[in-house]
């Protein structure tokens, strides 16, 4: 292309940085230029606001070095918010392109950029705004569920999110540096292999999600230890709120389905790096190992993402129908029903590719069997409603909006999983409008569900609701518009992943998705003004009971923003709706007698150790060896200089607790509560 | 429910909460069991990818042709004494006696390198025969299989040898006596693995 690529490179240059080169940096491509320059503009001001506001070392200390659990999960949502903008952006370009590139017109996007933007954007969703939020929920929110002080492991906490933020660092540098995988987000060979993915996109992807899904791992078994260990004395494990059962039941899932990923992104990474044949052609590979594998990761993942989801649902729909939760021992079996049938389904995700009858219909079967728990609990949602006292607030809003788009969803997830018809539909865009149907449906509407619902918690001010509702109906109606026409087209036999299209009787329906998809980053955008509002009205939206809907579970016993320790006394659990039982039976509010409290302390290890896993990925991904050697052995040292400190935990002294409890007690009196 | 239950605490206040400082459950080693857990799953997905592919030999060398199984015995016995070294080390740590532990781990780490250092004479072996993982499916799933198992065993080494400096710096504490019964997991897990390894890699591959 430019000169310099036609010089030989030098020994010296390669060995010093590998793949690495000026022409490495996509300078000629103005799109991704612009790009930059933006991003650039907006991280410069960023950071100059915070070094005009001081507050680079109580940034420091305060949350990045932090292993209180409130605060990484609100470090997850905003990692999560970040990058849903980036992965917003690459919808509404994938969305501009198809409605544009049709016949002579070829669009904006040249082949190999619209590529990379589907499987970034794919990859991104699902891993780096997806699962932060859905980690920074059940962080936030499951020790305080169960009375807890913090999680188990509080350090290994604040290293799994920063290892997730190396993950999503490395993807975000490849839009700058190189290029992204071209193949789709699960990256199946022999596409991605070393003959027809030469560059280095696929490393990208394989050391982003490598070193991000050590972060998941970790915050997997850290929560699942919280919640068996750590749970208030007389919360049995039929006691627990239906969100901690789901978290339960997520990170059983996560600790039994990522080191799969792990495995097969390593097995993919040998072949690529080192030559080995695992997914080769020829020399014996076998690249349906890959496919199988991958699934057998990928579908337990998307319950990883929606059960918790069901969780938060489930505690809006009791708080503000005002009632106990319908059926809750139905609920707690359904999630774990799913919990293990997600692991009898993976095949479905390949019906066409040969298993032959009986293999595809015992998927297929097993596949339709998941709506029955699924249904179930639809069900119980309903009849948590019946006669109760509804009250339309944000968080209820999204419930409604969910139950309405998740059952439309279901029904052709359903129809997918019968195999003949799966013949037809299979990569087409009725699979797309299909998984978009859920994931938005589910996991996004219940996402902002909960972030309204428990934002009063974590801020000590409510969300404006004009604004919410802007957001909500943004994205309700934007769905449809951008979803609905793909099912259509997909019945119609288009295929996904195409950059242009010769039949022009189908422009209509992408000009419809993308305006759908317009629609969906204004409800993006009310969600932004909706954070400022309410920042700026924080006084009239302030709440000062910690307790603003009337709620159920016991985050709402204490004071928001929760204090360093959550709660001054452990509570006892005497009920499933513990909150709701102590409010009832008259529970007095202790204002003397407190007592010092044993609490983990901060540190910056895991921000270092996350930081030179970054720069080993780096190294590994443009084969800059002397680098990743160099990274892995400071990485072991410092992981060992680390066992060595002793000084983790502290005592917060009485004195302070007892500051802390009679300030409540004062903004209490004021209120009249 | 509630009713039921308010019989059982009679005071107020204490029927609601925990007044004195609750000790949380300690946690570790059941989180190391589920890392472990994890860490098995890897190796399930390995040994998957070997049966399937091990006998994919692309024309190249089938087990029959590379394997020795003295030399795979001798090694064999070597990380099974470690175990056993390792348990001894337990004991005395159960005894609360430091150097005697501090000795077992020594000649656990020692086993563990003999162990190693076979293994890495088989690997340069067989690729100095032009039996490397690239030659084959089969073979790039035995490096990986055993590889990964090697690198295990290296990774508890270095594991092995940082507990010995904190013991004999900090003595038999709480957290030293956890750590040392968390490698002690680690270690007996291997050695899991590597029965398997042994048993389906090796003595199979011959078999076969």
């Amino acid at each position: 292309m430019t000169p310099a690529t036609a010089e030989p490179r030098s020994e010296l240059a390669t060995l010093l940085f590998g793949r690495l080169s000026l022409d490495s940096i996509p300078y000629h491509e103005p799109i991704i230029l612009v790009t930059f320059a933006v991003a650039a503009l907006a991280g410069i001001s960023v950071l100059t606001w915070i070094t005009r506001a001081r507050a680079w070392g109580w940034l420091w200390r305060d949350w990045f070095c932090s292993i209180d659990h409130k605060k990484i999960g609100v470090m997850y949502m905003i990692l999560g918010f970040v990058m849903l903008l980036r992965g917003f952006a690459d919808a509404i370009m994938m969305r501009a392109q198809q409605a544009m590139a049709f016949g002579d017109a070829a669009g904006y996007l040249p082949p190999h950029h619209y590529d990379q933007i589907f499987t970034a954007h794919g990859v991104i969703m699902i891993f780096f705004v997806a699962m932060p939020f859905v980690t920074g929920l059940m962080n936030y929110v499951v020790p305080l569920q169960i009375g807890a002080r913090d999680v188990a492991f509080p350090f290994l906490n604040n290293f799994s999110f920063w290892m997730t933020t190396a993950g999503a660092a490395l993807v975000m540098a490849s839009l700058f540096i190189g290029e992204f995988a071209t193949t789709g987000w699960l990256a199946f060979p022999p596409l991605s292999g070393a003959d027809y993915s030469p560059g280095v996109g696929v490393d990208y992807y394989i050391w982003a999600l490598q070193i991000a899904g050590v972060g998941t791992l970790l915050s997997g078994i850290n929560l699942l230890v919280t919640i068996v260990k750590m749970r208030a004395p007389g919360m049995g494990l039929m006691q627990m709120p239906v969100f901690t059962w789901t978290a339960l039941c997520t990170n059983v899932l996560i600790v039994a389905a990522f080191p799969v990923l792990t495995a097969v992104l390593l097995l993919l990474g040998l072949d690529r790096t080192i030559g080995t044949n695992f997914f080769t052609n020829d020399f014996g590979g076998n690249p349906m190992m890959y496919v199988n594998m991958i699934w057998i990761w990928g579908h337990p993942e998307v319950y990883i993402l929606i059960l918790p989801l069901f969780g938060v649902f489930s505690e809006v729909v009791s708080t503000f129908s005002g009632k106990r939760l319908f059926g809750y021992t139905s609920m707690v079996y359904a999630t774990v029903v799913i919990t293990i049938l997600s692991y009898l389904v993976w095949l479905h995700h390949f019906f066409t590719m040969g298993s032959g009858a009986s293999v595809n219909s015992f998927f297929g079967i097993t596949t339709m069997i998941i709506s029955i728990p699924t249904g179930a609990k639809l069900f119980n949602w309903l009849f948590t409603m019946y006669r109760g006292r509804i009250r339309f607030e944000l968080p209820m809003l999204w419930m409604m909006g969910f139950m309405f788009t998740f059952v439309v969803g279901g029904m052709t997830g359903v129809l997918l999983a019968v195999p003949p018809a799966d013949f037809v539909l299979h990569n087409s865009l009725f699979l797309i409008a299909h998984f978009h149907n859920v994931i938005i449906g589910g996991v996004v509407f219940g996402v902002f569900a909960a972030i309204s619902y428990w934002f009063p918690k974590v801020f000590g001010f409510k969300l404006d609701v004009f604004w919410g509702k802007v957001s909500f109906w943004c994205w309700q109606i934007g769905f449809l518009f951008a979803f609905m026409p793909l099912y259509v087209l997909g019945l119609m036999g288009v295929t996904r992943r195409v950059s242009h299209f010769e039949d022009m009787s189908l422009q209509p329906f992408f000009v419809v998705a993308a305006f759908g998809a317009v629609l969906i980053g204004c409800g993006i955008l009310a969600t932004l003004v909706q954070f400022y509002v309410s920042y700026q009205r924080r006084e009239q939206l302030r709440d000062f009971t910690g307790d603003p809907w009337d709620g159920r579970t016991l985050e709402w016993a204490t004071s928001s923003p929760p204090p360093d320790y959550n709660f001054a006394f452990t509570p006892r659990v005497h009920d499933i709706d513990a909150w709701w039982d102590m409010k009832r039976g008259g529970y007095v509010r202790p204002t003397s007698g407190f007592i010092a409290i044993h609490m983990p302390k901060g540190t910056a290890a895991g921000v270092i150790l996350a930081g030179i896993s970054a720069v080993v990925g780096f190294a590994l991904i443009w084969h800059i060896w002397w680098l990743a050697v160099t990274g892995f052995v400071s990485l072991v040292g410092f992981a060992i200089f680390h066992t060595f400190n002793l000084k983790r935990d502290f005592h917060i002294p009485a004195d302070e607790v007892t500051r802390v409890e009679d300030a409540r007690t004062r903004a209490l009196a004021a209120i009249g509560a | 429910m509630s009713a039921h239950h308010s019989t059982m605490v009679a005071e107020g206040a204490d029927r609601w909460l925990v007044r004195e400082e609750l000790h949380a459950q300690p946690g570790t080693m059941l989180g190391f069991w589920l890392y472990l857990m994890s860490d098995c799953l890897i190796f399930a997905c390995l040994f998957a990818m070997y049966g399937v592919v091990g006998g994919n030999y692309a024309a190249g060398p089938s087990p029959k042709d590379l394997f020795e199984l003295p030399l795979v015995a001798v090694n064999t016995a070597m990380l099974l004494f470690s175990s056993i070294t390792y348990g001894f080390a337990m004991i005395e740590m159960q005894r609360r006696r430091v150097n005697a532990t501090i000795g077992w781990l020594a000649v656990t780490g020692l086993f563990g390198l003999a162990f190693l250092g076979i293994e890495l004479y088989e690997f340069h072996h067989l690729i100095h025969e032009g039996a490397g993982p690239q030659r084959s499916a089969f073979l790039s799933a035995f490096f990986t299989l055993v590889g990964t198992h090697g690198l295990h065993v290296s990774f508890g080494i270095v594991w092995l040898v940082t507990l010995i400096v904190q013991l004999k710096r900090w003595g038999l504490t709480d957290g030293t006596r956890r750590r040392l019964a968390c490698l002690s997991m680690f270690w007996h897990f291997l050695d899991l693995i590597w029965i398997g390894v042994f048993t389906y890699v090796y003595l199979m591959g011959v078999l076969r």
